[in-house]
Parts: structure tokens; sequence; C-alpha cells
């Protein structure tokens, strides 16, 4: 087996460091301070082809492989957490369900502008009494003539108000399953704008506070029946094969958190001096640079394997969830010690590892926590 | 329209300067990048490519491993890439260089040829003007704007304290400033495609109109005697006086270390 990149990804990974370096690290400070979402930097993504790494040329994108998206999000969070969840959530979240279930026309109609980076997505599950537990939806959309009338509400979404074109879930009926009465969980597309679709609250959020997290409201909101996307009743398969992509999103953000906090603390230990030497000279810190390299480089392949899984498998919710879980767990432990190797520095915003420190926890949250993966996981090793 | 663009693969300074024994820079060891002024000239011959339309075609001489600035600059946008690369080509210096390239260009129908100003590791900023010698067309240095009018160039070139706009008919050639825009990147679409594309490969035999007494270290007047790093500058020193204070402190100095 050879670990190799190819020439494509190596020079991929340059232009992705050189644009994360120049055009995103000088702002990644004033993003989280001000939560501002960082409008310039997505249209300087979007100009460069970066919201549609994996989308085929026919609908706009870049079509290259998941692995090359991977590592475009790994980089970007390496310098800015906030600006790596944009491109994940816009790409995995919205472009590549209606990629993959979308029809001709809606492929032409969303799809095509989002690859261009015209226009940004979301995706709306989560709702107040249904995160982890997806069947908990109370959304709903019923059928009027030639439209759905959608009426609820969904939560903690991802780039909320600055999206364009969402994927929402909503119930659209009962059915009976194994003897049981089970929701039946229909996708639409939605896009902004249309009459009876509003936002709610901002999120206050402890990191990754540039991305716009909001609530979505739908109140007798009217879409076209043409916007459902997949079948009727295919929507909790949609959302949990989305979700399977989104992990590998997610991994990589959380890689890159962690390779950021680790470059940042090699060089701090060894300008920093205590008792006439370097901190880099303690056997102590020597230690846990290398615990932290050594558990970063095994998520790093964790996590590209996966990609590569989804480039080459029909299924990969098994390795999606195997790196998710532990690139996450990753980033949470290298940038705590990353913190504790700057010592008081480390807890001021002076420093940038007090905000990957913030931004790492959510990726053991989001698009499905840690826990999920372990139930993903066991639930494949036992079956 | 057709433009050709003259690139070189030089070392990238950041990473560290080293040298083989004989005093001449060890390229293998060094990692690598696509001359600033060369970028520069790139970019222009792109943005008049999007604004006018135009067919860009990169050329570069060097070691196979230039191939790499090529599909770069065919990441980037352009169209078709030249590789001139031959052992008997190697330890040229600027004159074999500029022979070299009017050799492959003459291959080339051409409105506009866009070099760099002068690349990082030499700073002669001689190969564009030897090379519009050679090829007997006009040559203006130093642009900081590139504009098309009918069939001629509008060029301000860059000059001290101001600029000269000066105006020739194509063919010509220009050098270019890395002051005359900012690079664009490249597309990750872009890469995929470079990285599949045919890059053309020249040798010794496809050269047109070039003696062999002007190739390569033999055809290459210059020798290189002594190649060094840059001297690292010291810490210096910092004091805080009045103004009339630090003329005496300075003009002490000055006349302490003789230069007045």
């Amino acid at each position: 087996m050879d670990f190799t990149l190819s020439k494509e990804h190596e020079m991929a990974r340059t232009l992705f460091k050189e644009f994360a370096e120049k055009e995103v690290k000088p702002l990644a400070q004033e993003v989280d301070e001000t939560e501002e979402f960082p409008r310039v930097t997505v249209d300087k993504m979007a100009k460069y082809g970066f919201l549609g790494i994996p989308v085929p040329k026919e609908y706009g994108g870049q079509g290259c492989d998941p692995l090359t998206y991977v590592m475009c999000v790994e980089e970007l969070s390496k310098v800015c957490g906030t600006t790596g969840v944009i491109v994940s959530a816009h790409t995995s979240l919205c472009c590549d369900p209606i990629l993959t279930f979308g029809t001709e026309e809606q492929k032409q109609k969303y799809l095509v502008p989002l690859a261009k980076g015209e226009k940004l997505g979301a995706f709306g599950l989560t709702e107040p009494g249904a995160g982890t537990d997806a069947q908990g939806q109370q959304t709903k959309a019923v059928l009027d003539g030639d439209e759905y009338v959608i009426n609820g509400s969904k939560i903690f979404i991802t780039n909320g108000k600055e999206a364009d074109v969402y994927v929402i879930f909503a119930v659209t009926g009962m059915i009976e399953k194994k003897g049981r009465m089970m929701k039946e969980i229909t996708s639409f597309i939605v896009e902004k704008g249309t009459p009876g679709f509003t936002f709610g609250t901002k999120e206050k959020k402890m990191g990754i506070r540039g991305s716009s997290t909001y609530e979505l409201i739908f109140t007798d909101c009217r879409v076209p029946k043409e916007n459902m996307l997949g079948k009727l009743g295919q929507g909790f398969k949609i959302a949990m094969h989305t979700l399977d992509g989104g992990r590998i999103g997610i991994a990589a953000q959380a890689l890159g958190i962690a390779e950021g906090a680790l470059d940042r603390t090699i060089a701090y230990t060894k300008e920093r001096k205590q008792f006439g030497k370097t901190i880099a000279a303690q056997q102590n810190t020597q230690f846990q640079l290398a615990d932290m390299a050594t558990k970063v480089q095994a998520a790093q392949l964790l996590v590209y394997k996966a990609a590569m899984a989804k480039a080459n498998q029909k299924e990969y919710g098994f390795e999606a969830a195997q790196a998710k879980l532990y690139a996450a767990e990753v980033a949470m432990e290298v940038t705590t010690k990353a913190v504790q190797l700057h010592g008081g520095y480390g807890y001021t915003r002076e420093y940038d590892v007090e905000r990957m420190m913030r931004d790492a926890k959510i990726t053991e949250i989001y698009e499905g926590t840690s826990e999920v993966q372990r139930m993903v996981i066991s639930a494949a090793l036992l079956k | 329209m057709k433009i050709v663009v003259c690139i070189k693969q030089v070392p990238d300074t950041k990473g560290g300067v080293q040298f083989n024994p004989d005093g001449t820079l060890n390229r293998a060891a060094m990692l690598t990048i696509m001359n600033p002024d060369d970028k520069s000239g790139l970019e222009a011959a792109l943005r008049l490519k999007d604004q006018y339309g135009a067919e860009v075609t990169v050329v570069t001489m060097g070691l196979p491993k230039a191939e790499d600035v090529l599909r770069e600059a065919l990441a980037m946008g352009a169209d078709k890439a030249i590789l001139v690369t031959d052992r008997v080509l190697g330890g040229a210096d600027t004159w074999a260089t500029s022979q070299t390239l009017a050799g492959a260009i003459r291959n080339l129908d051409y409105d506009l040829i866009i070099t760099g100003r002068q690349a990082i590791d030499g700073d002669t900023a001689q190969v564009g003007p030897q090379l519009s010698e050679h090829l007997n067309i006009p040559v203006i240095s130093y642009a900081q704007n590139i504009k098309i009018d009918g069939d001629s160039v509008i060029v301000e070139r860059q000059f001290d304290d101001r600029y000269h706009v000066l105006k020739a008919k194509m063919p010509c050639l220009i050098t270019a400033l890395a002051e005359l825009n900012e690079p664009r990147y490249m597309t990750p679409g872009g890469i995929f495609d470079a990285c599949k594309a045919d890059i053309t490969v020249w040798g010794r035999a496809d050269l047109v109109g070039v003696e062999d007494s002007n190739l390569g270290l033999k055809g290459s007047p210059t020798q290189i005697a002594k190649a060094s790093d840059k001297v690292r500058k010291g810490k210096g020193e910092k004091v805080n006086l009045d103004p009339a204070e630090s003329v005496d402190y300075i003009v002490g100095k000055l006349k302490e270390k003789h230069v007045i």
C-alpha cells in the first residue's frame, strides 16, 4: 500500500494551503471576535471553485474527488474552523443530496448555481425535539393542490441566514414499518425568500462563531411539489446518506483544527523559555508533542480512508463514522493540550489555540455526536 | 490573439538556499516556485485572454522537473505548455537562455510575448530584452499596465518616480513586474485537468535558427565565479535621542566606520 499523494492532490494541497494562509488566516481572529460571517472569503472561494469541488463539471463543479474536497476543508480549518464548516455544510449537506437524489431539472436549477458558488446551501434536519433522534420530527408538509404547505421550525442550522438554497425534512404522513407506525419523512428543496419561510434567533455559540447558525421558521410556507427531493417518504434515507458524507467533511474540519493547533504549539514551544531553556527542550513537552502528532497522523489516515471509501464504495457510513469519531476526539484532546502547553498565554484570545479549543468542541457534537458514531460503528460490528 | 508567456522555475528562497560544491545552485535540493515576475506576466496574459479572447502558451527552459510550473500555469488557465529541455542546454547564462527560447518560439505563431522582468535567482532582467533582439521585435520593459489597442499594445512602463506610456505594434515583447497585478490562484478542477494535459517537450533538435555555439554552458559568455546566500543583517542598534542628537550620533557612527 502506497500512502503517497498523487500529483493532483499535492498541487491541490498547495493551492488550499496558500489560499488559507493568505486569505483566511488574517481574518480568523476577527471573524471569531465579531461573530460576523466571512462573506468576503466565501466570495473568493466561490471564484476559485472551492464551493463545488466534488461536483461533476456538467453541473458547474470542479469534477474532483472527495479526497480533494476533504483536503480543502482540512487546510481551511487549520487556520479557521468557521470557514471550514461553511464549505463543509454547503458541499456535503446541500450539494451532495441534490446531486445524489435530485432530478435533472433540480440539478440544473439548484446544483449548478450552488456548485459555481453563486448560491450558498444549507441543510435543515434538527429540531428542538429531534436531534440524534431524527424520528422526533414535528415539522409537517401537507400536499395542497400542486404545492406542499410546510409548517414547523428547524434549529442550529449552519449557513442559516446566509444560504440561498435549503434541503429541508418534514413529516408527510404515517406509515407502518415492521408492525410499528412510523413517521413518513420527506425531503424538500426550499429557496430563501419563499413566502412563509423566515429566520428566528441567531445562536450565540462557544466556537465557530463566524458561521451563521440560525433557526428556520416555516409558517404556511408553500413549496411547489416538484421541489420534493427524492421520493415521498425517502427523507430518512436521504438524511442518513447525506450525514454519512457530511461526517467526512466534519472529520476533515476536526483534523484541520487539530493540525493547526499542533503547528502553533510546535512553534510556540520552540520560542517560549522557562528556567533558562525553551519549553521544547523539556521532556514533558517533547512527549506531549509526540503523542499529539501521532494521533493527528492517525486521524488523517482515517479521514483520507473515508474520503477514498466515498469515492470508491457504495456504502461508506462505517468509515465516515470512525473518521468523524476519532478526528473529533483528537481535535478536542490536541487543542486542550495545545492550550496547556501555551500556559497562561494560551488561555487568552491573543493566541489562536484558545479559539481552536472552542472550535474543536462542536466537532464532537454536530452531524452526529460521538455517541452516535459509536452506535453506528458498533451496530456494523455486531450485525 | 496568440500570447506566449515565458516562465521559469526558481528556488523558493523562503525555504533557504543551497549550493553545490562548485558554487552553483543546488536546484534539486530546494523547493521551487514559479518566478514571481513571470507569474504576474502570466496573469497579465490571462487577463488579456479574459478581456479580448486569446490563446495563451507557456514556455519554459529547464530540467524535466520544470514541468511542475507548466502544470501550475495550465491550472491557472493557460492553454498550452512547452518544456524545452536537453542536456546540451544546461548551464546556460542569459545569452544562451534567450537564444534557446528564441529558437523555441520561432516555431510558434504569436502576437505578444510576455516575460517576467527578472528571476529571483539571477536578478539580471536580461532574458526578456535579449529575446526580443533575437526575434527582431520591439520590447517594452517594466510593464505595470497593459492594454490592447487594435493591432498595438499600450503599456505603462515604470520609471523611477513616474511612468511612461508607450505604444508598440504587435508582435512585440513585454516584460512584466510583480507589481503589475495579483496573480490568480489555480482552481481545483484546473489542477486535475492540468495533470492530465499533454505537455509538448522540445530538445535541441527542435530549436530553429540557433547555433550550437550559442547554447548551454559552452555558449554562455558569463561564468559564475562565486555565489552566496544573502548575508543576514545583524540585530542593529536602537537609541532614543532627540533629532539633533540623533544626527550627531549617526554622523559619528558613519565616520567611525569610514563611510564618510
